[in-house]
């Protein structure tokens, strides 16, 4: 558990939270590992974690009905992964694969859906965070739609 | 094989008369991806050397096509070959494209401003590059090589469309393969069978390895890709003084007398390519300046 | 400097004088309507007794009810059209086994087989400030322009001080007129009135005073000097529009998202008049033509224009896609960024864009607009 304290605490993710919260989120993580290759999630499944990437690769795809999985974004160490758990109807909206053997913390999103339900204080500091990783997918998101690399119009 | 023409006897005079070609020779003709080659060539008949600094540019000359600005994309330490990499998408490019091995290019140049490899010395440098943007970076990451002493870290983030579009793979999975270099590789999408990195080229730059207070940031790529790098970078704390882009523009003469390549109050032919982005970063954000 | 003052008579002797020492006399000639410049045959091709009137979009010749030669302004055409051809060609390449070479010599590939010597007679001051300012373009900066120099080589220029002006002239508000100061061998003041017509000179070289020795002229005297001084400072009265320079570039530099480029773009049809008759305009394009075989090909540069759309284009689009953009484009580049470039505007008030663009819009009017009206 220290471990895990100390990991979370060092994460940008998690600072500015006070004590109380802190430790609510710290008593819902748990280590994970992935093997080279595991699905994490699929699209469609309940979505009740998020993670933090220790170490690995992770792929984010999703099902296209000719070419098969295409692969949107890769997210490293450091990187989370998951706010579907935060937003109705809580089912993953793509899948990912672990590309390379993965540690990560995962973080009991349906338990700390219901203290943000109780305490919405909480649940301010945490949509704040994702809001934030949200909007800077989002970006990511826009530029690649952008087609930059294609002609220019 | 074609004779040298006699320029003796023809007396023409390339320094008075700056819109004339010299002819060169097509060595080796290499497709990169499916829409990108590069072309290797030799001064036509003459030993001369073709010295050029990293970030120039030529005027390439397809007899009877046309004439277009193409960035240096080889060796600036190996002046015997004058290699240039572009995308076929013109009529000029795409009549380069069906040219072989032996046939005749006229080149006008080297014209335009340089990376500033001086000011990088003792720096880390990070070179960013999206697309083709890399052909023109190229020449900058062999000095660099070439001169490994005088750098700190040194580090390639490259951005393109998909694995297919990846250019020059041979060289950079050489590259990556030195432990002085750190070369990272990330396409806008990719099927599943990609291990590599899918993402935008900005997002590897809050994670490379190099110390914003003293780096030099050299970009290249699509203007919108140079723009958001330049944000991340400055989110890093590089400052808009140690960050160069390189521009295009339409050019007709690249000796500054068409006017065909200004951008703002600048020509991009000459004030250019290479710009300090405090230069022209307010231009960037003008819509049709 | 010497001034000299001959007779009307004397005019005619001074064209046949230049023509007699090789020059190719370049002049003003009434055709078309308009007044043009173009080779004079002799003294008798000049306008004689021909006047203009000129104001947005509207440019009439009208004949006076005297005999003035230079009773009139400027026309649609610059000197720029023999220094600086709107069609050049500047290299034949032939296609042999596999290459190309090039046609001949330096001297060929301009297409003359011998240099011409050009003598400009009646260059009016706003148009000896738009040489000067090519030359600073085409002599002066880090690439020499062969066909320029060569055409610019051994000019002898004529110029005249404007007696009258028209409806769209400002050369006050540029510092470039109505009298010619510099860039020129000899500048005449046509003096006219009912008792007498003659002209003053003003020469400045060794060679204008050379040129004058061949007619006869005597120096002028005090009165002269007056008349002439007089004349110039009656142009300078009928001087109707002004532009504004003080701090004129950054302003524009600083107002490049006002209205007013919109309201300009709505009545701008693109149609290039205005770069065409602007002296200083020196955008170029270059083409690459093939006979039937393809196996010559020459290289020929032509005017080119920023309001065309392909000006700007690079693979995918052009950078300057609407005509709100162009329009800025040009305006900027003349009355700022010629200044961070050259070190002077780039226009010199000769009023030619006024009288020449079919909507008659006003380049004194627009730098005002946003002047008066800034963001």
């Amino acid at each position: 558990m220290e471990d895990l304290k100390n990991i979370l605490a060092e994460h940008p993710f998690f600072k500015g939270l006070n004590e109380e919260y802190f430790a609510l989120i710290v008593g819902c993580a748990s280590n994970v590992r992935m093997d080279a290759g595991k699905m994490i999630h699929r699209e469609g499944e309940e979505a009740n974690h998020f993670y933090l990437i220790r170490s690995g690769k992770v792929t984010l795809q999703m099902m296209t009905p000719n070419k098969g999985p295409v692969i949107i974004e890769t997210l490293n160490e450091g990187d989370i992964l998951g706010w579907s758990w935060l937003v109705p109807p809580y089912t993953w909206h793509f899948e990912s694969k672990a590309l390379e053997l993965t540690r990560m913390i995962a973080l009991d999103g349906k338990c700390l859906r219901n203290k943000c339900e109780n305490d919405h204080h909480l649940g301010y500091e945490l949509l704040k965070r994702f809001a934030d990783i949200m909007m800077k997918r989002l970006e990511s998101t826009r530029l690649q739609l952008l087609d930059i690399y294609g002609d220019r119009s | 094989m074609a004779t040298a023409p006699d320029l003796q006897s023809l007396k023409i005079d390339y320094k008075s008369n700056p819109m004339l070609p010299r002819p060169f020779q097509i060595r080796r003709v290499k497709r990169e991806t499916k829409d990108t080659f590069t072309v290797e060539l030799q001064p036509f008949g003459e030993l001369e050397e073709c010295t050029f600094q990293p970030g120039q540019f030529n005027m390439v000359y397809v007899h009877g096509v046309g004439e277009i600005p193409i960035s240096i994309s080889g060796d600036p330490t190996n002046p015997h070959v004058l290699v240039h990499t572009t995308r076929a998408v013109g009529t000029v490019t795409k009549a380069m494209d069906k040219l072989r091995r032996g046939d005749i290019l006229g080149i006008r140049g080297p014209y335009g401003t340089t990376w500033p490899m001086e000011s990088a010395n003792g720096e880390d440098v990070v070179f960013v590059a999206g697309g083709i943007g890399l052909a023109p970076l190229r020449p900058a990451l062999y000095e660099v090589i070439a001169h490994r002493e005088k750098y700190g870290k040194v580090v390639l983030l490259y951005g393109t469309r998909t694995p297919s579009d990846v250019l020059f793979r041979h060289e950079l999975e050489n590259w990556r393969a030195r432990f002085d270099l750190e070369i990272y590789v990330t396409v806008d999408r990719a099927m599943s069978g990609w291990r590599g990195n899918v993402g935008v080229v900005t997002n590897l730059i809050s994670r490379a390895p190099f110390d914003p207070r003293n780096t030099i940031a050299f970009i290249c790529g699509p203007e919108i890709m140079m723009r958001f790098t330049a944000m991340e970078l400055h989110k890093r704390g590089v400052d808009n003084e140690h960050i160069f882009v390189s521009m295009e523009r339409n050019m007709k003469c690249a000796i500054g007398l068409c006017g065909h390549c200004q951008f703002g109050s600048v020509f991009v032919c000459k004030d250019g390519p290479v710009f300090n982005y405090s230069q022209i970063k307010d231009m960037l954000v003008k819509w049709e300046i | 400097m010497k001034t000299f003052s001959f007779e009307r008579i004397e005019l005619d002797h001074l064209v046949e004088v230049l023509k007699r020492r090789g020059y190719k006399v370049i002049g003003p000639i009434s055709r078309d309507s308009a007044i043009i410049y173009d080779e004079l045959t002799n003294a008798g091709d000049l306008p004689i007794g021909w006047t203009d009137e000129q104001t947005n979009a509207t440019y009439r010749l009208k004949r006076r009810d005297d005999a003035a030669v230079f009773g009139w302004t400027v026309g649609p055409q610059s000197w720029k059209k023999f220094l600086f051809p709107p069609i050049q060609r500047i290299f034949a390449a032939h296609k042999n086994v596999k290459g190309f070479d090039f046609q001949n010599t330096k001297k060929q590939t301009l297409q003359e087989p011998t240099p011409e010597k050009y003598a400009f007679f009646g260059v009016r001051s706003c148009d000896l400030n738009a040489i000067a300012i090519q030359d600073k373009i085409f002599l002066n900066g880090p690439f020499v322009d062969p066909v320029y120099q060569q055409k610019r080589e051994g000019n002898f220029i004529v110029a005249i001080n404007c007696g009258q002006a028209v409806g769209t002239c400002f050369c006050t508000s540029m510092n470039t007129g109505p009298k010619a100061t510099t860039g020129f061998d000899l500048a005449l003041t046509e003096v006219l009135n009912d008792k007498h017509h003659h002209f003053i000179v003003e020469a400045v070289t060794e060679l204008g005073i050379d040129i004058l020795k061949s007619i006869k002229c005597k120096e002028a005297d005090e009165k002269d000097i007056e008349i002439a001084k007089d004349i110039c400072e009656n142009t300078v009265k009928q001087i109707r529009r002004s532009l504004d320079t003080f701090n004129l570039k950054n302003i524009i530099y600083k107002n490049s998202e006002h209205p007013q480029w919109e309201r300009a773009a709505a009545r701008c049809l693109t149609c290039t008049n205005c770069t065409m008759v602007c002296p200083t305009c020196f955008c170029t394009t270059v083409e690459d033509v093939t006979d039937l075989s393809g196996k010559q090909a020459d290289r020929v540069r032509k005017w080119d224009s920023c309001f065309t759309l392909d000006f700007s284009y690079i693979h995918g689009g052009s950078v300057r896609a609407s005509v709100k953009a162009r329009y800025r484009q040009w305006l900027t580049h003349k009355l700022a960024s010629w200044v961070d470039q050259f070190g002077m505007f780039g226009c010199v008030g000769c009023g030619r864009c006024i009288t020449w663009c079919p909507v008659g819009i006003d380049i004194t009017e627009e730098a005002r607009t946003i002047r008066e009206n800034q963001a």
